[in-house]
């Protein structure tokens, strides 16, 4: 496991944070995936064996929690909102638009690698709706002009990358 | 924003406020941490019989009143007592508990710290939605600042009590808001909620050790019973529906947001302070606690008969907008998450957009809600293509009435209400799609837009 210094500091510093070492379970899964953008079998060994419990426990863990992954997605993680509030919105829209900018299909990379678009469940934003997450960013009251000027945005930002 | 005038903004007192922020600084300026500093004068005894006597109820989803569920910790067993805040906010419609987070980490700090004195805990946690980064981020500087200036941590405010505060980030999962699916997860588990008795979370929570679960909202309205005294703070509303309440609207109205009120009815809220439903339209109906909450219908009575035997006969705006009266409705004031339903929603569509939902996210232990959930969602999306079977409505009935009491934990229920009540208050229009949708000539964009469900 080739994790960075900052990687390693926030795995040092979550697990004294619990009474027992199994808790910094999440915590270390989220740095690495952060660090690495999946979750590996090397991955679920090295926690394991970091807080002395069995691979298993981690790999139960990886896939029971709809954001812990185990595969390559793109640089960018679009996470648009499904539920209900949203859906009266026209987040179904919103969601065609993202695909069609980035001739993505939904929870695939899309061809150039820049994005992987999702539905997400209620993102408790449900007063602004509809609603998006790219990355950590939430956008608020999409429609389909505003989301064209987020894929613009998300398209310049690979360019200056 | 402007604040409306039937507004009674007490957690959201500053929250909205030009110029103030997240900083401790502001906190401070406008009488932060003054209750914590006082509350060390107290006993814990005594903080714990004035939230019981302010009858302040849960805000999370059930309703459960804090100073019993706080009274029915076990404080014999000599084992740690932990305190748990539930920041999983994902209850659909709900989303009260980010602006507090986002705006005023600080006053759920405070009114932790003073729930954690009065039970004698001995590590609290913020258990908060994987989709909320910058909220997890907030909260750690917040508990940083506090614990710099002694509001937090060791010996706080210079007493002999110390108390270490932790945020934990959750990872997409619906039913880790479930306070005991919540606890596995805090233990680094898969959150399958656990079996009560005898997991209640009071004897045999976190590590098997006693546990309070309150939200976010219930434990800033601590600090505000201490602050004011419990019946200041009984004075909003009537008994039994003490405080204020923060509701959250969406949908078809005028002014969608979050508004924090004492005692007013559905109608205020919904006409008078969100504007009523959009130009041309008018409403259906109304979700009044969270996705999982029973439907209200728009042109229904609801009558019935109070304790002391007088008669209501209410109308949908009538209704009293608190836990009692929602109940007398036949509903529940769940976690305050209003949606509301104008005339262009199909209700079969907003059902299958849910039923994808709740099928998504049952954790898959009881098999009733795992099987169950899924073929709901098979049933309400094969409708909304125009495929329903004859016998479909009645299918799904038996389905819900198969899950509702037959599980582990609530999320059973969560999936039957609205099956269940959609159906009771709305079968015309679940019959129709039963039997004339299936029409190849049909145009059903918008509907399957509604049910957003592309799986
Ligand atoms: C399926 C399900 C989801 C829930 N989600 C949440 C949630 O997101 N936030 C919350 O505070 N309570 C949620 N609850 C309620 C909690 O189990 C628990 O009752 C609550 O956190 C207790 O806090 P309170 O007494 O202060 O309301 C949920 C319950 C169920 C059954
Ligand atoms: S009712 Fe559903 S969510 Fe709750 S424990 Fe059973 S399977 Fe899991
Ligand atoms: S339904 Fe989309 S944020 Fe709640």
């Amino acid at each position: 496991m080739n994790l960075k210094p900052e990687t390693i500091a926030l795995i040092e510093a979550a697990i004294p944070k619990y009474p027992e070492k199994q808790s910094a379970v999440m915590p270390l899964l989220h740095a690495i995936q952060k660090d690495i953008g999946f979750l590996s079998n090397e991955a679920a060994e090295w926690v394991a064996n970091k807080l002395g419990i069995e691979p298993i426990n981690v790999l139960s863990v990886i896939t029971f929690y709809p954001f812990f992954r185990q595969h390559k997605i793109g640089k960018r993680h679009i996470r648009v909102c499904r539920t209900l509030a949203c859906a009266m919105a026209g987040a179904s829209k919103v969601c065609d638009k993202m695909l069609s900018e980035f001739d993505a299909e939904l929870n695939g990379v899309s061809p150039d690698g820049e994005v992987t678009v999702e539905f997400a469940e209620c993102l408790a934003s449900c007063g602004s709706a509809p609603v998006m997450l790219v990355d950590d960013e939430l956008y608020e009251n999409l429609d389909s002009a505003k989301a064209t000027d987020i894929c613009n945005k998300i398209k310049a930002e690979a360019k200056n990358a | 924003m402007a604040i409306h005038p039937k507004e009674h903004r007490i957690v959201l007192k500053y929250a909205d406020e030009p110029g103030y922020t997240p900083k401790i600084e502001s906190y401070l300026e406008h009488g932060g941490y003054d209750t914590l500093k006082a509350a060390f004068s107290k006993k814990p005894e005594d903080i714990r019989d004035e939230v019981k006597k302010s009858q302040l109820r849960g805000r999370g989803g059930a309703g459960f009143p804090a100073g019993v569920k706080w009274s029915l910790v076990d404080r014999k067993s000599g084992k740690p007592i932990y305190l748990v805040c539930n920041a999983d906010e994902s209850e659909p419609g709900t989303f009260k508990d980010r602006q507090i987070i986002h705006k005023d980490p600080h006053q759920l700090i405070e009114g932790m710290m003073i729930s954690a004195y009065a039970n004698d805990c001995a590590k609290a946690f913020i258990y908060i939605r994987e989709e909320m980064p910058h909220g997890a981020r907030i909260l750690d500087e917040a508990i940083l600042e506090a614990k710099g200036k002694g509001f937090c941590g060791d010996n706080i405010c210079g007493s002999e009590y110390s108390c270490d505060l932790v945020v934990h980030r959750g990872a997409a999962a619906y039913i880790c808001g479930e306070e005991t699916g919540l606890i596995e997860s805090l233990e680094g588990k898969r959150a399958n909620p656990r079996i009560k008795p005898p997991y209640f979370p009071a004897v045999l929570g976190l590590y098997q050790c006693p546990t309070i679960v309150n939200n976010v909202e219930t434990l800033c309205d601590v600090k505000h019973i201490m602050e004011m005294g419990a019946d200041e703070f009984a004075k909003i509303g009537r008994p039994n529906n003490t405080g204020t309440r923060i509701w959250c609207v969406s949908g078809g109205v005028q002014r969608p947001g979050y508004y924090e009120v004492g005692q007013i009815t559905l109608g205020e809220l919904v006409n008078d302070i969100c504007g009523g439903p959009l130009p041309g339209r008018s409403i259906k109906a109304i979700i009044p606690g969270g996705s999982s909450m029973k439907i209200l219908k728009a042109e229904d009575r609801y009558k019935g008969k109070n304790p002391d035997g007088s008669e209501y006969d209410w109308g949908l705006e009538d209704i009293p907008l608190d836990y009692d009266g929602i109940a007398a409705a036949g509903s529940m004031s769940g976690s305050g998450g209003m949606m509301v339903l104008d005339d262009t929603v199909s209700i079969p569509a907003a059902l299958a957009n849910l039923m994808a939902f709740y099928s998504h996210e049952s954790c898959g232990q009881c098999t009733p809600c795992r099987e169950g959930s899924l073929w709901l969602k098979k049933i309400t999306t094969r409708m909304v293509h125009g495929e329903a079977r004859p016998g479909d409505v009645d299918l799904m009935k038996s389905v819900a009435d198969q899950i509702a009491g037959r599980t582990i934990c609530a999320f059973g229920f969560a999936v039957a209400w609205p099956v269940q009540s959609y159906i009771a208050k709305f079968e015309d229009e679940f019959r129709e799609y039963e039997e004339s949708l299936s029409n190849p000539d049909t145009d059903r964009t918008s509907i399957k837009e509604l049910a957003c469900n592309h799986g």
